[in-house]
């Protein structure tokens, strides 16, 4: 492996490309129209324009990308996270092309895909994945109610091909279930072209903690151990943290190592991550896998000292786990990372716009600041609204919670509005700091604290 | 004159209403894509469209007029 194209924009591009310089390879940066201006872009030792704004037209467009890769001659592509990286017949066609797909074999990223298939495949490894159903017929509603029925309400309503908390649609009773599947089933077809639903039990305020593993081509498996992601809007990510606060760790561990050993034995290979959801009552429930790098890569980093990147690129080259890491990482201190999106902090409105101003604090010691944007460069209504990622580590959890303050408090942002006030109302909470966030506590803590500041 | 205005930056994906319709407060006439979420326009007045403004895939920007009321 010599040459790498980066098939991705923003922070994940610009992380990437600083993985391949580290490894010493060379680079290759697309961009749409609308990026030509982004600062990695420059800094790649060849770019190149893909297409017009629209993700479609441009990040998502297949054969732009592949017939840049045959133009000059890389013979890697990193898919980053989201656009094409859990797409299993791109990833195909990468490789039928004579490429390296940096992620799993395509054959696991179309498995896993598909959210019951995933399901059904992991409950077979004995995974206890919470009550829900196979893919239910969409034309028969009898079945679908009775399914619900002995499943037990309240149910989620879950697309088969989708993933991300996107299109999922709860039903509190046999009565709403009619018009929630026929939304679901709408939503479905929206997001993902497949109108395939099933049921999961409603599991009431859960946490959401995650496990990464990294994998060679040999069938040797490594954990990173997990993250809790509770701090989320509407399924939505926005603040993230590593180890898991104030729980159980000999479940952790148990269930860590049963994953573990799950992926090696189906010979899942290079890079993932395994989503469950978690209550003290019920244990661990699982929710997908992620077939690729996941946007919060960077806590298990600071608290591994683990590249994730540069190992998942070593690993796809076909290099053994024990070559590119060595012995079991052990976990250090704790870090947590705040998203920071150009959005309206009180309406929660998309805020796009130029970054008039765009001052991140610099390097600090426990600090570290993702972002494919300067000064000057306009965040395009065309992409997700994701600026910086703001990561924090020390020794405790309190000393991160005082750097990501710290320093989400000097960040100066002006031309959008920003989420950074909602971020620090959490961070201040009594409940984040007790460690006690469910996934619906964030909705929950708006506007209990705002009810508080006018107090 | 009242006026429907985006409350986004972005791409209109849809169109709810057609000229001559009714519209009252709360109703929504369109929608706009922006950062991978599809936001709702609805009309702060009622009224009835007299024109519509702008066309589904139209760029718009935040606080653009998409349709005026009479």
């Amino acid at each position: 492996m010599k040459k790498i194209l980066i098939a991705n924009r923003g922070a994940a591009a610009a992380r990437i490309l600083r993985a391949v310089k580290a490894l010493g390879l060379q680079s290759v940066v697309v961009y749409s129209e609308a990026d030509a201006g982004l600062p990695y872009v420059r800094q790649a030792d060849e770019s190149f324009c893909i297409g017009p704004a629209p993700a479609r037209d441009s990040y998502l467009n297949q054969d732009a990308l592949l017939g840049v890769m045959a133009r000059c001659g890389a013979d890697a592509l990193h898919p980053g996270y989201g656009f094409l990286s859990e797409n299993a017949q791109f990833a195909q066609r990468v490789v039928a092309a004579g490429h390296c797909f940096i992620g799993p074999s395509p054959k696991w990223i179309d498995a896993l895909g598909n959210k019951a298939a995933a399901r059904a495949l992991m409950q077979r490894h004995g995974l206890p994945a919470g009550g829900s159903t196979g893919i239910l017929p969409g034309d028969d509603m009898a079945a679908v109610c009775r399914a619900a029925e002995a499943l037990g309400f309240p149910v989620l309503i879950k697309p088969a091909g989708g993933g991300g908390g996107i299109g999922m649609v709860p039903a509190e009773d046999a009565q709403s279930l009619p018009a929630c599947w026929e939304r679901a089933s709408g939503l479905a077809v929206k997001a993902f072209g497949d109108a395939t639903l099933y049921l999961e039990r409603f599991i009431q305020a859960p946490r959401h903690i995650e496990f990464q593993f990294l994998a060679d081509r040999y069938g040797k498996v490594l954990s990173l151990f997990e993250r809790d992601c509770s701090t989320q809007r509407r399924y939505q990510k926005v603040i993230e943290e590593a180890p898991a606060p104030a729980i159980d760790r000999e479940a952790v561990a148990d269930m860590a190592a049963r994953l573990s050993a799950i992926l090696g034995e189906i010979g899942y290979d290079v890079i993932g991550t395994v989503e469950m959801l978690y209550t003290p009552d019920s244990g661990f429930s699982f929710l997908e896998v992620n077939t690729r790098l996941q946007v919060e890569h960077a806590i298990t980093e600071a608290v591994t000292g683990v590249d994730i990147v540069q190992a998942q690129i070593r690993l796809a080259a076909g290099e053994t786990l024990s070559a590119v890491i060595g012995p079991g990482p052990m976990l250090k201190g704790h870090a947590i990372e705040a998203r920071v999106y150009a959005e309206d902090p009180v309406r929660f409105l998309p805020s796009p716009g130029v970054l008039k101003t765009f001052d991140l604090p610099g390097e600090r010691p426990g600090l570290r600041i993702e972002t494919g944007y300067a000064a000057g460069n306009r965040v395009s209504s065309h992409y997700d609204p994701m600026v910086a990622k703001i990561i924090a580590h020390s020794d405790t959890r309190e000393g991160a919670m005082r750097t990501l303050i710290d320093a989400l408090g000097d960040a100066r942002i002006e031309g959008i509005k920003t989420n950074i006030p909602m971020i620090l109302q959490v961070l201040r909470s009594g409940r984040f700091q007790a460690g006690a966030m469910t996934v619906d506590s964030l909705q929950a803590l708006i506007p209990t604290e705002a009810a508080k500041e006018r107090a | 004159m009242k006026k429907i205005v985006s409350n986004v930056a972005g791409r209109v994906v849809a169109c709810c209403v057609e000229e001559g319709a009714r519209v009252g407060p709360g109703d929504e006439a369109f929608k706009v894509e922006s950062m991978k979420m599809e936001i709702p326009v609805e009309s702060e007045a009622s009224g009835r469209i007299a024109r519509i403004l702008v066309a589904v895939g139209d760029e718009v920007e935040e606080g653009q007029e998409l349709a005026v009321l009479e």
